[in-house]
């Protein structure tokens, strides 16, 4: 196994190209790392991407968007005040990776390119409709959404030799907050038995926009607009959380194993739909 | 000067303080050597195949593709082990190296010796092994079917009845009085079944060890264990070679619990150590220690327990089925003797069965058998209190194990401290504090025996009046420093003189394990004894030296002085001024002690514990937890409290979340710390403890062991809590949420 840590994006993306055999970027490594040592991946070039000049940064945008290099750690985003004013619940999902000293590393990026169904930050950045930039194999440039990424437990629809150059966040509407909340049997330390995120903006005292993504309860991390549909127009009365309920819960394709049965999963789904909901809901209210 | 084991009343100077154990800084600071941290000059690097399957034959192993590797240097498979070995020592070779069949997902098939770790892993795949898949069966109330897979044909012993599926090997029953009449009398009988899963013992060092064993049958082994006279005596007879002829020394632990009282590795590291001609190291990883290594039994129970409406508990009666993997021996007579012993009672039976499944062999945890029988047991009683409107504490006291009570399981106890546990967590605030809305209560007893074995201690002096202590049981939970105290309190000086070291298998007679609670019990009173022994010894010095009888010096504050007639006729002569002269005096002073001594005394605990459940999603919660116990008498208080928190800590994973889960397949489904769900420090609130000692009649100074005991009521006291929040009765551990929500939407709460 060979490893290499360029100086820049395209020397990066030209390594790669030119690569041959198996080929794995390396961001914080705490799934990378977990996975040479199990066996599951043996990669003949590793690339670190981390000597990468705004790989481990943050930028306002000119928009009033964020711009988080593909690296960035969860601990430098919960650092960011602004930031977390802003996408609370993108920030508290991150903050949920494992522990401190794996917040220390664990980027968004990974997060997403890893491909796990239960990855507590890819619902928060769905329903925040965050976009990726991507250098592909002729050091081009493009912008997908997350949901062109998602596909499959452990697979996404990047192309080998494509590079998450960086998650891009909207600028936040002065009215708006968002909230990931995840169910897990400990406290910490543990995989997500079912995750919800919810991103709102409010007119008044009313939900005038909103998005519901659902993670571990199908293949793939979920966006659920029939549940969105349910808060639009309301302020979170009782029959707005029970369709919530009910349309989270339809919305979910789970399956049974060690972290939880299909029963499990699609109650919980309801539940933390509302929970989240309520959250994003009043710190939209605080923001105003 | 009193010889005996008696317990004698006496003021301490240095037992019951709480001095910095003397091996703290070395285990901060790194320097402390683990298992893993053994290495040697030509050393090999070992890895095990383990089978895929959890039942199969295996048709063939052709190692020839490995053995072509550059860099294997050894492999060997159970041709390479003795023959001919029966009972215990087939059992724990059968599990160490698979012969015929594979018996569990995991079972080791063959081992790779070689130059690198990474090369032995590699090499292990190109071992070519053709199974032939058997049926296989995991869940011990199905392996008893009369139509279940048959795990192993011919195990059974005499005591199983006709008939059974060959799964069943083994019987047990116990009490006494007549069950029916006492049944007549209840006001109110409840009876439940209840389920357990199986638990692993978590240790956070995985097994690890260092072997070298020569063709001349002379060999060296350097392994993580509780117990390194047993596994020398253990893998010398897996080897056929002679016990004495392989030294073994234990290696710091970084846990055990019971699990590491028998081998797995270290016969396979010293036979591909015989067979390279090197030194061989093994080391499993964390998937290993859980598919290969033993997790305690799963159960099946049914409890039957009738009351008067005074409290009072008429009969009981109890069957505890037991799965302890692919061998016999789960421990289900302990989960049958042990279930009813906090009480008194009229009219009890008890009956236990020990069944074959697909699965690893079970090793002990911590007071094995008793957390099960003690869950369905003491959750059977929380029901009658619930529904006769009784406070669970006074209907224990009413009906608890006294002095001079039957045990249901047949002696009169000696002095014991139920009662005194119970009063006590009575007396605490815990037990009046007032509940939050969704918190419910719980309060459980539990039982263990405690163990004494043979123990061998050796107290040496050394020139400058310090004090070197040998002793042949690993250090599992701070008994270094209890050693260290109990033989300065004896010599009459300061703790930090003492310095007390494992010695090895060729360095002191042969020492039991360090389980069963006995450490602090049985190589205490070596040790005390081993004191005395050297007293006398320089006693006989001074007296040698005053030219008096020896009978005329009595041993203070650290000083021989002449007593009776001769009192005063000389200078107190001080440990340190004999130590000085021992040269010209005599030669080298020691005192030794070697024994099976018999007065283990039993231990008993009250635990209290807050839950809380969120009825939405069936998160329990554990919030307040009071440990009482008795120690008879803690001589290190600090790691008298520390066993009380970590086996309340240990059940509360246990009754909560952490479980061996099977596949359809037959496989370990969660092998690792991610799935397997110990609990972490934010889970967990601070655990109270009290401390009771009512002494042990058979120990100089009272103590009790305490090491499991700590572990038997919580899984009770824990299903009570969240029960009585929940709102509905727990019958099946761990209570993991998916568990919990379906049993609160089953009886219409939430
Ligand atoms: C102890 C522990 C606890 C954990 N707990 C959680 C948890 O609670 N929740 C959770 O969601 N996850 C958890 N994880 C998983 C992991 O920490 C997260 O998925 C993390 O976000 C991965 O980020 P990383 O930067 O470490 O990624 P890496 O390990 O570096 O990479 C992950 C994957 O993404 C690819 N990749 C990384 N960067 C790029 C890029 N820029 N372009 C293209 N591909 C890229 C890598 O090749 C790899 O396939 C845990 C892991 C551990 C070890």
């Amino acid at each position: 196994m060979e490893y290499v840590a360029p100086n820049s994006l395209d020397k990066a993306a030209e390594i790669a190209a030119n690569a041959r055999g198996s080929v794995r970027y390396l961001a914080g490594g705490t799934d990378v790392l977990v996975q040479l040592r199990s066996g599951l991946h043996q990669p003949s070039l590793v690339i670190d991407l981390k000597r990468i000049p705004g790989m481990l940064d943050v930028v306002r945008t000119a928009d009033g968007g964020w711009k988080i290099g593909a690296a960035t750690p969860a601990t430098t985003l919960n650092a960011i005040k602004e930031l977390r004013q802003s996408w609370p619940g993108i920030v508290e999902a991150a903050e949920l990776i494992g522990s401190t000293q794996i917040q220390g590393r664990a980027s968004l990026a990974g997060n997403l390119c890893n491909g796990s169904p239960a990855a507590d930050t890819v619902p928060a950045m769905l329903a925040a409709g965050a976009t990726v930039t991507i250098v592909g194999a002729n050091a081009e440039r493009k912008t997908l959404s997350i949901d062109d990424i998602v596909k499959a437990p452990g697979q996404t629809h990047l192309k080998p030799r494509d590079i998450v150059a960086s998650i891009n966040l909207p600028a936040r509407s002065q009215k708006g907050a968002d909230a990931y909340l995840r169910f897990i049997p400990r406290t910490e330390m543990d995989i997500a038995v079912v995750g919800c995120a919810v991103n709102m903006s409010l007119d008044g005292e009313t939900v005038s926009e909103a998005s519901v993504a659902l993670g571990a309860v199908a293949p793939t991390v979920v966006l659920v607009p029939e549940a969105a549909e349910c808060l639009l127009g309301t302020r979170l009365e009782d029959e707005a959380m029970e369709n919530l309920s009910m349309s989270c819960r339809a919305a979910c394709n789970p399956i049974d194993d060690k972290r939880g049965t299909v029963e499990f999963r699609i109650s919980i789904a309801g539940v933390l739909a509302q929970r989240a909901a309520r959250t994003a809901y009043q710190r939209a209210r605080e923001r105003q | 000067m009193a010889l005996d084991d008696a317990f004698e009343a006496r003021e301490f100077k240095v037992v019951g303080t709480r001095p910095i154990r003397p091996d703290g800084i070395d285990k901060v600071t790194g320097r402390a050597r683990f298992g893993a941290d053994a290495s040697a000059s030509g050393m090999l690097h070992g890895a095990i195949l383990r089978s895929p399957h959890p039942h199969a034959r295996i048709t063939s192993i052709d190692t020839s593709r490995a053995e072509s590797h550059p860099s294997v240097k050894a492999i060997v498979t159970r041709d390479d082990f003795a023959k001919e070995l029966s009972g215990e020592d087939w059992n724990v070779l059968e599990n160490v190296m698979a012969g015929e069949r594979v018996l569990y997902d995991g079972h080791a098939v063959a081992a790779i010796a070689a130059t690198s770790v990474l090369a032995a892993k590699e090499a292990l795949a190109l071992i070519d092994v053709v199974y032939d898949p058997l049926p296989f069966v995991t869940d011990v109330d199905e392996a008893m079917r009369p139509d279940a897979p048959v795990v192993r044909e011919g195990v059974a012993d005499e005591s199983v009845p006709e008939g059974m599926n060959p799964n069943v090997v083994r019987y047990h029953e116990n009490g006494h009085g007549d069950v029916d009449i006492g049944f007549a009398k209840a006001d109110l009988v409840i009876e439940k079944t209840f389920k357990t899963e199986a638990a692993h013992q978590g240790y956070i060092e995985p097994h690890a060890c260092l072997a070298q064993l020569g063709a001349d049958g002379n060999g060296e082994l350097w392994c993580c264990t509780q117990g390194h006279f047993v596994a020398a005596r253990i893998c010398a007879r897996l080897l056929g070679i002679d016990a004495s002829q392989l030294r073994v020394t234990a290696s710091e632990i970084g846990g055990g619990f019971g699990g590491k009282t028998t081998v797995f590795i270290e016969p396979v590291a010293l036979a591909l150590s015989r067979k390279s001609n090197r030194p061989v190291k093994i080391v499993m990883s964390r998937e290993e220690v859980f598919r290969a290594t033993g997790p305690t039994s799963s159960a099946s129970m049914d409890v039957k327990i009738g009351m008067r409406k005074d409290g009072r508990i008429t009969a009981a009666e109890g069957e505890f089925r037991l799965q302890g993997g692919a061998f016999p021996n789960a421990p289900m007579e302990f989960a049958a003797m042990a279930a009813f012993a906090p009480y008194d009672l009229e009219h009890v039976r008890s009956k236990g069965w020990d069944v074959l499944c697909n699965r690893p062999k079970q090793a002990a945890y911590r007071a094995p058998g008793s957390p099960m029988g003690a869950f369905a047991v003491e959750s059977v009683i929380d029901e009658l209190c619930n529904k006769l409107g009784l406070d669970p504490i006074e209907v224990r006291i009413q009906n608890g194990s006294k002095e001079g009570s039957r045990a249901a399981f047949g002696p009169r106890f000696k002095r014991i401290g139920l009662i005194e546990t119970l009063e006590a967590a009575r007396a605490h605030p815990h037990y009046r504090a007032p509940l939050k809305p969704g918190q419910g209560r719980g309060l459980s007893c539990g039982f263990w025996f405690n163990h004494s074995g043979e123990t061998s201690v050796t107290l040496s002096l050394s020139y400058d009046g310090t004090v070197s202590l040998a002793v042949g049981t690993p250090d599992i939970g701070g008994s270094r420093a209890s050693m260290c105290q109990m033989a300065a309190e004896e010599l009459g000086i300061p703790f930090d003189r003492v310095r007390t070291t494992i010695a090895d298998t060729g360095s002191l007679g042969y020492n039991d394990v360090s389980h069963g609670s006995r450490v602090t019990y049985a190589s205490g009173l070596a040790t005390i004894k081993a004191a005395r022994d050297t007293i006398q010894k320089c006693c006989a010095r001074a007296a040698e030296e005053w030219g008096i009888d020896p009978e005329a010096v009595v041993w203070e504050d650290g000083c021989a002085k002449p007593s009776g007639h001769n009192a005063g006729d000389f200078e107190p002569m001080s440990l340190a001024e004999i130590a000085a002269n021992m040269g010209d005096t005599g030669g080298p002073i020691s005192g030794h002690f070697e024994a099976t001594p018999t007065g283990a005394g039993v231990s008993f605990a009250t635990h209290i514990v807050d839950a809380e459940v969120d009825r939405e999603t069936g998160a329990a919660k554990v919030t307040r937890y009071t440990v009482v116990q008795d120690a008879g008498k803690a001589i290190h208080p600090s790691y008298v409290e520390g066993q009380f928190q970590g086996g309340a800590v240990q059940g509360i994973g246990w009754a909560l979340n952490e479980e061996y889960v099977y596949g359809d397949d037959g496989r370990l489904q969660n092998a690792g710390f991610l799935d397997y769900r110990i609990p972490v420090a934010s889970d967990l609130p601070f655990i109270d403890t009290v401390i009771v000692e009512v002494p042990n009649p058979g120990h100089p100074y009272g103590v009790r062991g305490v090491g499991e005991t700590s572990i038997c009521p919580p899984l009770a006291a824990i299903a009570n809590a969240v029960s009585n929040a929940a709102g509905v009765r727990m019958t099946h551990l761990p209570m993991s949420p998916p568990r919990l929500l379906k049993a609160m939407q089953e009886a219409g709460i939430g």
